[in-house]
């Protein structure tokens, strides 16, 4: 429905082409061609292996402190090539992560919010004080932190420290944000939570959510991309993919739950 | 209903005199510290007073304190702390946070490795060769404190790394995932919570600095010098070069004399290493994670 309402000719906001990843000769991930669109949330699934995580990684350049990981083929950001950036901190910047398992750092909660602003040269108290304020609200955790400010962040419970991680990468102000199985180590309620929250983002931001819940990715995504052994088997709108009219035989299998 | 099995008591009974022998082989450990500290304080203990801590010697060392002893030792630590402590810690977080794993990385780890079991007195010749003749540097605490500093760095070098390498790597992702570079990862993450592990590994470094005579003794310490070093480039008098020669080198010594000495010198590196413990079990208390 969501996925329906979208005007096709939409801005692009990532666009990869023959993109090749391996780990030493091994490759984890051949010639994936697809292109995320400006405030949509595009979904990815896919068994494990299917190379979800290594695709994020490569997305904001961190294939760079893994020796052994080599890139092929080409990814445009808001059109322009990443690799030519250069300046890879600011592109890192505008693309806000969120990892499988929540990483409070050893930082207060406010420090953990903060941290990102400071780097990038906002001194002022009063200044971060908002930013902190913001993206605490918008990641749902304000009401149960505005108290303890100064306690550390990585003393919070496990769903609290991913809504943490993730005012951490608001904190960012990025452009993109990327999801990975974001709710592994987080309650059905307070998943629930930031999936509301995400909803809302969208209107602000781009959203790359790799889930390995194929529920979430019909709740949320308005494309799908199905990853399998390190190919990209197909790409729809997430509506059409699962109300049966998939292109490829084992996307239908993967979203039925019979797989193996 | 659970029966034990033959087996099951079998196992049962090696498992009870196992652990019987490991805590017989602890107590035999700890029998020969408690032996030295029991035998040091009989002997050494009586002559131990403020005057014998801040007196110089006299008559040929046979009576009077120790006190340039002491102050040369403290000289010589703060010295060779001055030097290691920055170019370890420096080596140790290039080592561990920024170089890539080729050869040249193992190489320097080898050659770590290496430094650290070079025997003392290996390291004294070198700094003789080195620091007194060919910088020119003479018998002085400065040759002295950088000979010291050679043979402790390896030491530092690992321990810092060790405590640098505790912070979880998820940590440094999450930073550099946000655009932080790594120096910025290093400064508002990984030195805030690895500093306490350094600055143990570094006052445990400081009591085996202290206890050193071999590199000292040709480089700086001097057998007898009644008045106190004014710069790094004088001589001075070392706890524990002045115990060696109190013991073997002077005749007429009173028996208890070494005994004292080294219950000092004991007493100074005990003391390091059980603010460096309480400190550990402090910072323990304040674990982040
Ligand atoms: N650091 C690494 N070094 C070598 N190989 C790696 C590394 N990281 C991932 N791989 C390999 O790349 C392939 C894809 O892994 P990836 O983590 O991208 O899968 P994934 O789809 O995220 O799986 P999951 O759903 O379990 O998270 C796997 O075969 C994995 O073994
Ligand atoms: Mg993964």
């Amino acid at each position: 429905m969501v996925g329906a309402t979208e005007s096709p000719n939409q801005a692009t906001k990532l666009e990869v082409r023959d993109l090749s990843i391996y780990y030493g000769d091994q490759p984890a991930l051949q010639n994936i061609n697809l292109t995320v669109r400006e405030h949509e949330i595009f979904g990815i699934i896919g068994p494990a292996n299917s190379g979800k995580t290594s695709f994020l990684r490569v997305l904001n350049r961190m294939e760079m402190f893994v020796p052994s990981m080599k890139v092929k083929g080409q990814i445009l950001f808001g059109g322009r090539d990443i690799s030519k950036w250069r300046n890879v901190y600011a592109l890192r910047r505008l693309i806000g992560v969120v990892f499988p398992l929540p990483v409070g750092l050893p930082l207060s909660i406010y420090d953990n919010v903060s941290l990102s602003p400071r780097l990038a040269g906002i001194r002022k108290r009063a200044d971060l004080d908002i930013i902190v304020e913001k993206c605490l609200r918008r990641a749902a955790l304000w009401d149960e932190v505005k108290d303890r400010l100064n306690s550390l962040g990585s003393l919070l419970s496990g769903g609290q420290q991913q809504r943490l991680t993730i005012a951490r990468a608001l904190s960012q102000n990025p452009q993109l944000l990327l999801l990975d199985e974001f709710s592994i180590a987080v309650d059905p309620v307070t998943t629930m939570r930031i999936e509301d929250v995400l909803k809302e983002l969208k209107k602000e931001i781009t959203i790359i959510l790799v889930t390995n819940l194929v529920q979430q990715a019909r709740r949320l995504a308005d494309r799908t991309a199905f990853f399998l052994s390190g190919r990209c088997v197909e790409i729809g709108e997430t509506e059409q993919m699962f109300s049966g009219k998939t292109e490829d035989p084992q996307t239908q299998a993967y979203l039925e739950g019979r797989f193996g | 209903m659970f029966t034990a099995t033959e087996l099951n008591i079998r196992n049962q009974k090696i498992e009870r005199r196992v652990k019987l022998l490991f805590l017989l082989m602890t107590i035999l450990l700890v029998i020969p510290v408690i032996l030295i500290l029991g035998v040091l304080v009989y002997e050494g203990g009586p002559l131990i007073s403020v005057d014998f801590l801040l007196t110089d010697p006299k008559d040929g060392m046979t009576a009077g304190g120790i006190f340039p002893a002491l102050v040369g030792t403290i000289w010589l630590v703060i010295v060779a702390l001055l030097v290691s402590v920055p170019i370890g810690v420096a080596a140790a977080l290039y080592l561990s946070e920024y170089a890539r794993d080729n050869w040249l990385t193992r190489v320097i780890n080898l050659a770590i490795i290496n430094l650290a079991g070079v025997p003392s007195i290996v390291h004294a010749l070198f700094g003789v060769g080195a620091f007194v003749l060919f910088f020119g540097f003479g018998t002085s605490i400065l040759a002295a404190s950088l000979t010291l500093a050679v043979m402790t760095l390896p030491v530092v070098i690992v321990s810092t790394r060790e405590a640098l390498q505790a912070v979880p790597q998820a940590f440094r992702e999450a930073c550099w995932n946000m655009g932080a570079t790594r120096w910025q990862t290093i400064r508002h993450v990984v030195l805030p919570n690895s500093v306490s592990g350094i600055l143990t590994g570094v006052i445990l470094e400081v009591s085996r600095t202290a206890g050193e005579t071999a590199p000292i003794m040709f480089t700086g310490a001097a057998f007898f010098l009644p008045f106190l070093p004014q710069t790094v480039l004088d001589q001075t008098m070392a706890m524990s070069l002045h115990l060696f020669v109190v013991s073997t080198q002077v005749p007429g010594v009173p028996e208890q004399l070494p005994f004292s000495v080294a219950l000092v010198l004991i007493a100074i590196v005990l003391t390091m290493n059980s603010i460096s413990i309480a400190f550990r079990i402090y910072l323990r208390g304040k674990k982040k994670w």
